[in-house]
């Protein structure tokens, strides 16, 4: 069976703003990052469609230490947002301080800017075929 | 299927960037394990090896090829395994099968890694690489940085107050190194304080240093045997009498439990019923603290404590020596260290050792009979195994 949304689509989709999921024919839920199977009753009957790109906050971090080729990134915000259309998404939100981030960011309304930050990758992401130069980063900001 | 024991065990010291190369470590670990098991190295009929990043930490794949040939194991049949850090565990449990099942009466089992070789910022990287690559690693995703969300989320889902769980946190931590100050084999041989723990830096908030184990090098090896030989061979037999695995999807897939790692629950009932117990019947438990809030996290799934309420097994000594279930007796992967692809086999050696009466006084738990371990990898590879003492 061929893969619905690929990451090669998505990506390119992302990188231009505009965040693609598979919605579910039988259940009526919401796939986002994309999947074979559908998230939420495992059904393959999906089709692809924009979703808004809004949610809020459901946990964050902000990373002090970088892995190795990003130290230039830290420190960051990493904000895993719960969209309207009900699947989590891990992304980042710029547009705070990182170093006045605190506890309270949870619950906050976000969305994805008109901006999106991507990672050219590095020696062991081997993504020029899918990635086409840049792995997307899904970037909110506050609503 | 056939009953399984463990018949003997070994067990090098966990270290910062080792001397030594994995080949090396791992079978002064197994020679230990088949010296004590009185077998030698030509009555071993499979090898079951956990190892992650020996590709990166050491140039070297199929590593447990040259392990067999290097203990003088020639030509027998030897498997890697791979699953972040429960590697070693899921080698065996794989292990296990094949023994019980009957193809093999005696195999050897274990793990090795050298990731402190790498230094932090490889290590860090490497470590990300157990994150969804194409979706969850590009926003920045590491492995503090998991364990950190899943903190917050835990205040939130909880409603525990950040700062009452952060100094719940570092009580798992102090306790830790109180207890891994007494193991010989531990890379940190050191007592630590609450306020040691709230003034490390921060790692990924809100974990600091401290909440964090180590990168670490080192091995672990058991042999396996059928009851039967077993019983030629120790007159001290650990059984195996349960085992459980689990997968998961990428974190944000895991949304409808996070915090909790469901994964979790599922291997762990598995062996609860395998064995025919439940969390009340385990003694002793050596689980995945990787991070001072994977304990409270894992407690609660355990079916230790109620999810909410992990923290108060170490604010009320539940968790301590004498309390309701001993966990982390070794030190945890906080102080004893956590050489990922050899953690699995370091958790049931060291419940080994316990059952045994063989840890050193400042640690040892009296009259250990069940014994849990609980290894998770990466987001979600989830294994569990209950050891239970045979005399």
């Amino acid at each position: 069976m061929e893969y619905k949304l690929t990451f090669k689509e998505y990506n390119k989709s992302l990188k231009k703003g505009k965040l693609l999921g598979l919605k579910c024919n039988d259940c009526g839920n919401y796939t986002c990052p994309p999947k074979m199977a559908c998230q939420e009753c495992g059904s393959t009957n999906m089709d692809v469609e924009q979703l808004k790109g809004s949610g809020k906050v459901v946990t964050f971090t902000v990373s002090f230490v970088p892995a190795e080729g990003r130290d230039a990134e830290v420190p960051y915000t990493v904000v895993m947002v719960e969209l309207d259309e009900g699947p989590w998404l891990l992304g980042n939100l710029t547009d705070i301080d990182p170093n006045k981030v605190t506890v309270d960011l949870i619950g906050k309304p976000v969305q994805l800017g008109s901006k999106m930050k991507a990672l050219p990758g590095d020696v062991y992401m081997m993504g020029d075929k899918e990635a086409e130069g840049a792995f997307a980063r899904p970037t909110f900001v506050f609503a | 299927m056939r009953k399984v024991a463990i018949a003997g065990v070994g067990h090098t010291p966990f270290t910062f960037a080792a001397e030594k190369s994995s080949v090396e470590l791992f079978n002064e670990a197994a020679m230990d394990a088949i010296i004590e098991s009185g077998i030698s190295a030509k009555d071993i009929q499979a090898l079951y090896v956990g190892n992650v990043l020996g590709d990166f930490s050491e140039a070297q794949i199929m590593i447990q090829s040259y392990i067999a040939d290097d203990l003088g194991a020639t030509n027998i049949p030897a498997t890697r395994y791979e699953g972040a850090c429960a590697s070693a565990s899921l080698a065996i449990r794989d292990a296990f099968m094949w023994v019980a099942s009957g193809f093999y009466d005696i195999v050897l089992v274990g793990g090795v890694e050298t990731s402190a070789k790498m230094g932090t910022p490889l290590a860090t990287r490497t470590f990300a690489m157990a994150h969804d690559s194409h979706y969850e690693y590009p926003a920045g995703l590491t492995f503090p940085g998991l364990f950190a969300m899943l903190a917050h989320l835990y205040t939130a889902k909880y409603d525990v107050p950040l700062e009452k769980l952060k100094e719940q946190m570092a009580m798992v931590t102090v306790q830790s190194h109180k207890y891994g100050v007494h193991n010989k084999y531990a890379q940190f041989q050191k007592e630590i304080t609450v306020e040691d723990v709230l003034k490390s830096f921060m790692v990924c908030s809100p974990l600091q240093l401290y909440d964090c184990c180590p990168f670490s090098d080192g091995a672990a090896a058991m042999v396996l045997a059928s009851e039967d030989v077993a019983k030629k061979l120790t007159k001290k037999p650990v059984y195996i009498a349960g085992v459980g695995q689990s997968s998961s999807g990428k974190l944000s897939a895991q949304k409808d439990y996070a915090p909790r790692i469901r994964a979790r629950e599922v291997s762990v009932k598995q062996a609860y019923d395998m064995a025919g117990i439940g969390p009340d019947d385990v003694d002793l438990c050596e689980l995945h603290d990787c991070f001072s809030i994977a304990s409270i996290i894992a407690v609660e799934s355990l079916g230790f404590a109620e999810f909410g309420k992990g923290g108060e097994m170490w604010e009320t000594g539940q968790a301590d020596r004498g309390g309701k279930v001993a966990i982390n007796m070794s030190g945890g992967l906080k102080s004893k260290g956590h050489p990922i692809g050899a953690t699995g086999a370091s958790q049931a050696v060291d419940i080994v050792h316990q059952m045994r009466g063989e840890a050193e006084p400042g640690r040892q738990v009296e009259d250990v009979k069940i014994g849990l371990t609980d290894t998770l990898g990466g987001d979600g590879v989830l294994c569990n195994m209950v050891l239970k003492r045979g005399w």
